[in-house]
């Protein structure tokens, strides 16, 4: 009998060892996975779109000589005291309580000293975040925790939050385990149990509501603070049109890549649409009824350096948010706590039970021992150096461009370089004219 | 007492004015005629002042009011006295969807009917209704009372945390982990000084209602518990 060789061991392309290991873990436990992050599925995304840079027919500037503005502002629709950022790379909306308090006293630093703003969360607002953000847009939600008057007219812009990019058409999720006495008693809760946070708003229903809703906030503030209308990255088209319709003066437009505090791997994986298909369709909304520029656009789901930036500003964005980044910059998922994130079950760079409140960096917890572990100048500053970074790199690629301004970006500067990225920016395909779905052919 | 014509004056001179009573006593009663309707009337208030407003009004009347007495003598639009923070709303007609929404204090009393939703996500007022309340009434509803001396209709209380619920007449249904409770004699106490209060002393007796509250099962999830949503 000869040795054959025999057909070596074949993985499912369809039944991968991760797919398995799902089915195996909700199989034993019955519960559904939730985690914390946005997705982690491969997606277009601005990796798929490149700057084609000056040549003969465009000249560009010269790199640390010619002036290539970064200032955006935002609210000059209707608010009495719109804001006016440095750089247009804001902080995203993060709970104090999924957050800790020193966390977000540090996001308040790193962006107050790099001239942007942060955002306030799910919680309401904290004392540590309104004292150390020279800007802060305090956010409207569903739940209400924590909303009150006072917080209305002490923050410098509200942001009604309709959906987000993790999770359009889901409420919110902090777990018992997350619920100390400070977060209990600023959502009014009791100590240790679930908080769910509404999907729905509970006062208004559909755009004609939003529009007497906004007009409201604008009355008890006196008409002077910019009123946002955030959304999840769903049918961005209609669901910008319709804020612009309600009177918002900014819409935020949070493609699926955004992270949540906590909600099923399923909503996160499976729902939504990536940033790169969104932008388009807001911009044309906004062309379409004589406000782009007018009604400014934000954009977030997946930011991470000035190149993406610069593209998703070169699709129309006037400014973006960061969310993720700004907690990696933080010191989040960082190498030096392997150890610990072993002892999870998990590994740097891939920790996402944020929920579960034991962050070996601090960042995501309500533990105070575990929290005494970040400092908050510190992080302060990682932060304001990731967003000069970020501010640099989207500079020098509009100067290469011949744009004296990261809002003077424009699709003609950009190409493809996949079809789907082409037919979803609206881009042509690297070395064609063709977009597909417009143009019909090469 | 001031005179404001909302027909006349419009709506941002009256919220205006009263923004600046913040912070001064001296002009305490203010009327308000012709307010056909008007969203966001005497929204934002935040001084202790009377406002008794001639007539009906729009959405969010009285939203988020701190320290005023907002007299409605007409009936209310959705989401009167929302997030109120202290005060008192007093509506004489009926009140639409949502009256009261995520209201932290203060007493919001109507006297005609509520429609769905009232108390909705409520957070520590308390809402007197001397008629019926709509479905889906103190959805979510955090904490604070809720006082009905009609009926109250579908899903009541579903998904509440531990605010109460009084009602005197029949419920159409409870909502997810909504239970009738004991009536012990702390809650008569508490429900003879809310009828008080609530200009409904005389009208119900404490021992006429009965008291529903949390089941507390849905606090933390428990996959067993997945049909109960």
């Amino acid at each position: 009998m000869t040795d054959l060789p025999r057909t070596p061991p074949r993985f499912s392309a369809t039944f991968t060892p991760a797919v398995n290991a799902e089915i195996r873990r909700a199989a034993a436990s019955g519960i559904y996975d939730i985690r914390g992050g946005g997705t982690k599925r491969h997606l277009p995304h601005f990796d798929d779109l490149l700057f084609l840079g000056a040549s003969i027919s465009r000249y560009p500037l010269e790199g640390y000589r010619e002036k290539c503005a970064t200032d955006v502002w935002l609210g000059t629709r209707f608010a009495k005291k719109p804001i006016h950022l440095d750089i247009p790379v804001t902080i995203a909306g993060m709970s104090f309580g999924a957050l800790s308090g020193p966390a977000k006293e540090a996001l308040g630093r790193g962006a107050s000293a790099a001239g942007t703003s942060t955002t306030t969360g799910d919680g309401g607002m904290t004392e540590e975040e309104r004292g150390h953000s020279k800007t802060l847009v305090y956010q409207y939600l569903p739940s209400r925790y924590g909303m009150n008057p006072d917080d209305l007219r002490r923050a410098d812009a509200i942001e009604v939050v309709v959906g987000q990019g993790a999770k359009p058409g889901g409420g919110g999720m902090l777990l018992g385990q997350k619920i100390s006495d400070r977060v209990a008693n600023m959502r009014n809760l009791p100590k240790g149990i679930d908080q769910r946070s509404a999907c729905r708003h509970p006062d208004w229903t559909g755009p004609d509501d939003l529009e007497i809703k906004i007009h409201e906030l604008r009355e008890i503030t006196d008409w002077e603070k910019p009123i946002y209308v955030k959304v999840g990255g769903a049918r961005p088209y209609y669901d910008t049109a319709l804020a612009v319709k309600a009177g918002a003066d900014v819409v935020v437009l949070d493609g699926m890549q955004g992270g949540t505090a906590a909600t099923q791997d399923v909503f996160i994986e499976h729902v939504g649409m990536p940033i790169l298909a969104c932008i388009p369709q807001a911009v044309k909304a906004l062309q379409d009824l004589g406000m782009h520029r007018k009604v400014q656009l934000i954009v977030s789901g997946g930011i991470r350096s000035g190149a993406d930036v610069a593209k998703a500003m070169a699709l129309g964005a006037d400014a973006v948010a960061i969310g993720t980044a700004a907690l990696i910059a933080l010191g989040d998922n960082d190498p030096m706590w392997e150890e610990e994130y072993q002892k999870l079950g998990t590994t740097a760079d891939a920790y996402d039970d944020w929920h579960e409140g034991k962050d070996p960096a601090g960042i995501t917890t309500q533990d105070p021992e575990l929290f005494k572990r970040f400092d908050p100048v510190l992080g302060g500053r990682r932060l304001k150096n990731y967003l000069k970074v970020m501010t640099l790199e989207a500079q020098t690629i509009a100067r290469a461009c011949g744009k004296n301004h990261l809002h003077n970006l424009e699709p003609e500067d950009l190409c493809s370089l996949t079809i789907e990225a082409a037919a979803m920016a609206g881009v042509p395909l690297a070395g064609t004219s063709w977009i597909p779905g417009r143009n019909g052919g090469f | 007492m001031q005179n404001f014509d909302l027909g006349k004056e419009g709506l941002r001179a009256l919220n205006s004015a009263l923004h600046a009573l913040k912070g001064q006593t001296n002009m305490t009663a203010w009327e308000v005629v012709n307010p056909k309707g008007a969203h966001a009337i005497a929204a934002g208030v935040d001084a202790p002042v009377d406002i008794t407003v001639r007539g009906s009004t729009g959405y969010y009347c009285a939203g988020m009011n701190k320290q005023a007495t907002i007299r409605i003598k007409g009936s209310a639009g959705p989401g009167v006295a929302e997030n109120m923070i202290s005060g008192t709303v007093i509506i004489d007609g009926n009140a639409s969807q949502y009256a009261g929404a995520t209201g932290r204090g203060g007493l919001l009393v109507i006297k005609g009917n509520a429609s769905s939703r009232c108390g909705v996500s409520m957070k520590g007022i308390d809402i007197v209704v001397h008629g019926s309340i709509g479905h889906m009434s103190a959805f979510m509803a955090q904490s604070g009372n809720l006082v009905v001396l009609g009926d109250a209709g579908d899903a009541l209380g579903d998904s509440l945390y531990e605010a109460r619920l009084f009602v005197r007449g029949s419920v159409k249904s409870l909502g997810a982990d909504c239970i009738e409770k004991e009536m012990r004699p702390e809650h008569l106490a508490l429900l003879a000084d809310l009828l008080k209060r609530g200009e409904a002393d005389g009208m119900a007796r404490p021992e006429e209602f009965k008291r529903y509250g949390s089941a507390r099962n849905l606090y933390n999830f428990n996959i067993d518990n997945a049909s109960a949503y």
